[in-house]
């Protein structure tokens, strides 16, 4: 089974090669032929990926321990899920998920590209097995997981327990769906070059794909943040870690991406920069692969560091990036400009999101790759952390937020930023109100935080502006209201939605960050603590063992009003296999907000040290993106976005759309 | 204006943008990032009390002394010099004794570093990186 795995692998390579090659030639001199290998090799290839995925997530599952990837990484003792989520918590399993999500987005342009024109699906596709060939042969070369151990030892050496949690089973999915997926833009947009030809045509293909990508890339980032919350016990949700820039980068500009695909495929400009930005962003995911997976940073997700890992994939950024921008120096001025607009319109808005959204991954580029750069060329060891990240970061985002509800307000071409403004009045009246509000009730001190929470609803309101104003609401009879309402373009309950998800972020963000409570006390079992306006208190310690650890469990008791409200279960627990302990915090969700405990050393007397932290709000951190990813998911089954869907003829002539 | 000067305009306008959050980041760089020293480091180059340091080593056997109330007190050593710390909070579950630690603060006036972070590693095996370097750099740690 796992030298079938192995030999899958490698007839996937010669496949890759194939579809890297043929395909494009095809297109060149134009063989039907040689163009239509591209579809049926790039389900094969899916098909032989998947089928050596299988085989080692089969060793996983069976402990089979003569698999030195199974032997370093896994446990007989480990709970099943584990077992098959434990595939890809290493470096080798990791890469493997990586270029079978790389496989399947090249199947699934196979199977839904039967619309694209030959020649443009044959090169997209060849681009797709220029990727797939360099990964495959990086993990045959570098990172073979199927290699065997002889003599099998009796037990493995256990998964590291801070993965052993069902955030494994979701994160890096989602995560690699998003980061791989944003693959197909990009082979799209080198296809547009190598073809000289780009219309709107093509960015209606593009925009799905990218929204696609956007949406995993979303829920995998969110996801990993929560998981950081509650598996690490330091409260915190985001820390500025180069690894998670790494994936925070590329969903910077994806999002631009998505928004001047838009342009593109509305009005037909901005194309020279929607392909750049497309390669880019698939840049930034392959420098983010480069940086996790090499070893040049140590974290949670450098499962083990070698140097020729490192230099193998700086070889493949170098090659596919440095390719691609070449390529683009050479090609870009053969695409035409599109069509010309006002600065104040609803491409000017676009743009401004753009600028904004692109310096902002500068930023974030520059302070990640800074101390790296600076240990390279001084030998000083420097750390960029979040002061400087929210500084920069910050202060680009305020602008980027207050313009956000104007954008849908313009119309194309030439808007009317008056106008606009009247019509969000009472979303800036409503934010003031908030602000207002906060300040009175909440917290006379702190001035900018409630500015912030203002912003955020600014950000809440404006998004709702533009479908209470489309649909009539206060002016209509609500039968009427309904009715439009249904009858609006999904993509434009998409945008106020996303919008919206997006104030929630803030408010959850900014509420967590300026209103906490954090307090570390000594408690004994039986004490209780004073904390953000509640009780806390401290029940009892008493042992307890899972399948493959123990642990000592404290119990909480959360009081409000003299009302128990609830129990909180923290723990400092140890898992046998590798005797390394963990914390466990205990959670309470009340609301949108949450009562977190983190347990810290014991001191001999009974007592033990306790950190708990009241949070407000903070579970909006989480569910704005969930917002996001719903408005994105109504916005991908628009009519009009559907993949394959036939253009429609628009009442502005969209030069040549290619049928 | 034609459009060319338009282009132009907007050109301009996004260069003039782009130097300023250029500018901004350059300057946040110089401002807010900490840089590296092993205990022994601080005895050539002084670091006035305030400033923000990450400060790296050997945890040193014998030094660290919980139940001051929640602070716990270590020093951190390189094995020529060594450098008394104060945390207050949850140390990291993998911090021991003979153990690489990473702790982020700054020097109070009586040279004694309060540590507002200290590192947590994600695993048994793992020195950190600056710690094993500088340890290198000493001759006093082999890569295994």
């Amino acid at each position: 089974m796992i030298e079938a795995g192995h030999f899958a692998l490698v007839l996937a390579l010669a496949l890759a090669l194939v579809q890297s090659t043929v395909p494009i030639v095809g297109s060149r001199i134009n063989d039907a032929r040689m163009m239509a290998v591209a579809a049926p090799v790039a389900l094969v290839s899916f098909a032989l990926i998947a089928l050596a995925f299988l085989a080692l997530t089969w060793a996983y599952v069976t402990s089979d321990f003569s698999v030195v990837n199974v032997w370093e990484n896994s446990h007989s003792q480990k709970p099943m899920l584990f077992k098959i989520t434990g595939t890809w918590g290493n470096h080798e399993g990791s890469m493997l998920l990586w270029v079978l999500i790389l496989a399947l987005f090249s199947a699934l342009v196979a199977v839904f590209g039967r619309n694209l024109p030959d020649q443009l699906k044959a090169t997209v596709l060849a681009v797709q097995g220029w990727i797939a060939a360099a990964f495959l042969l990086f993990i045959l070369v570098t990172s073979n997981p199927f290699a065997r151990l002889v003599p099998a030892p009796f037990e493995g050496q256990d998964l590291n327990p801070i993965l052993q949690d069902v955030g494994l089973a979701v994160h890096p999915p989602l995560l690699y769906l998003g980061y791989v997926g944003f693959s197909v833009s990009f082979s799209f947009a080198v296809a547009a070059l190598i073809e000289k030809r780009i219309d709107a045509a093509w960015a209606r293909w593009v925009r799905p794909w990218t929204l696609a990508a956007w949406i995993f890339l979303t829920g995998g980032i969110a996801m990993g943040s929560y998981w950081a919350y509650y598996e690490l016990g330091w409260g915190g949700f985001w820390f500025w870690d180069p690894v998670e820039n790494a994936s925070f980068m590329p969903w910077l500009s994806g999002t631009a991406l998505l928004h001047s695909a838009l342009v593109m495929e509305k009005r037909s400009a901005l194309k020279i920069w929607t392909v750049l930005l497309a390669i880019l962003t698939f840049s930034l995911s392959l420098l983010g692969t480069f940086l996790v997976r090499s070893g040049v940073l140590t974290s949670v997700h450098a499962f083990a560091t070698d140097p020729t890992r490192g230099v193998f994939i700086l070889g493949i950024l170098t090659l596919l990036v440095g390719g691609a921008l070449a390529l683009f120096a050479w090609r870009a001025h053969a695409l035409t400009a599109g069509g010309i607009f006002q600065p104040i319109s609803r491409e000017g808005s676009l743009v401004l999101n753009n600028l904004f959204l692109t310096t902002a991954t500068a930023t974030v580029l520059i302070g990640t790759l800074y101390p790296l750069l600076m240990e390279a060329l001084t030998g000083d060891k420097i750390s960029v952390g979040a002061p400087f990240f929210n500084l920069t970061f910050g202060s680009l985002m305020v602008p980027l937020l207050i313009a956000v509800p104007f954008g849908p307000l313009l119309a194309w071409k030439r808007g009317d930023l008056y106008a606009a403004a009247q019509r969000l009045a009472w979303a800036l009246g409503g934010a003031i109100l908030v602000a207002l509000l906060i300040m009175l009730f909440v917290d006379r001190t702190m001035l900018f935080a409630a500015l912030s929470i203002g912003l955020a609803a600014w950000l809440m309101l404006g998004a709702a502006t533009d479908l209470v104003l489309r649909s009539g609401v206060g002016s209509q009879p609500w039968s009427v209201v309904r009715r439009r309402l249904w009858g609006l373009p999904r993509s434009a309950k998409g945008t106020a939605l996303a919008h919206f998800g997006l104030g929630v972020t803030v408010v959850g963000i900014v509420a967590t960050v300026a209103f906490q409570t954090e307090r570390i006390v000594i408690m004994k079992p039986g004490d209780t603590i004073d904390f953000a306006g509640r009780q806390l208190r401290f029940e009892r310690v008493e042992p307890f063992a899972g399948p493959n650890y123990t642990e000592d469990q404290a119990r909480f008791t959360l009081i409000s009003g003299n009302r128990d409200v609830g129990t909180l279960v923290a723990a400092k627990r140890l898992y046998t296999a590798r005797q390394m302990p963990t914390t466990e915090a205990g959670i309470l969700t009340r609301g949108f907000s949450q009562a977190y405990v983190a347990l810290g050393d014991p001191s001999g007397d009974g007592s033990w040290v306790v950190r708990a932290w009241w949070k407000p709000m903070v579970t909006l951190i989480w569910l704005g993106p969930c917002l996001m990813m719903a408005g994105g998911l109504l916005s991908i089954s628009d009519r009009r976005l559907r993949v394959g869907a036939p253009a429609r003829r628009r009442s502005q002539p969209v030069p040549a759309a290619a049928e | 204006m034609t459009r060319k000067q338009k282009r132009l305009g907007v050109i301009a306008g996004g260069l003039a943008f782009l130097g300023l959050a250029m500018g901004l980041t350059f300057y946040a760089l110089g401002q807010r990032t900490s840089y590296f020293y092993m205990p022994t480091d601080l005895a050539t180059q002084a670091v006035p009390p305030g400033q923000r340091i990450r400060l790296g080593g050997l945890v040193e056997k014998g030094t660290v002394v919980r139940g001051q109330g929640t602070e716990v007190s270590f020093a951190v050593t390189d094995e020529t010099r060594s450098v008394p710390v104060v945390f207050a909070g949850i140390l990291p579950d993998l911090f021991r004794e003979e153990q690489g630690v990473v702790t982020e603060g700054s020097f109070r006036s009586d040279g004694i570093f309060m540590a507002d972070s200290v590192l947590a590693k994600h695993d048994e095996t793992y020195m950190p990186k600056e710690v094993a370097d500088g340890l290198k750099a000493q001759g006093l740690w082999q890569e295994n």
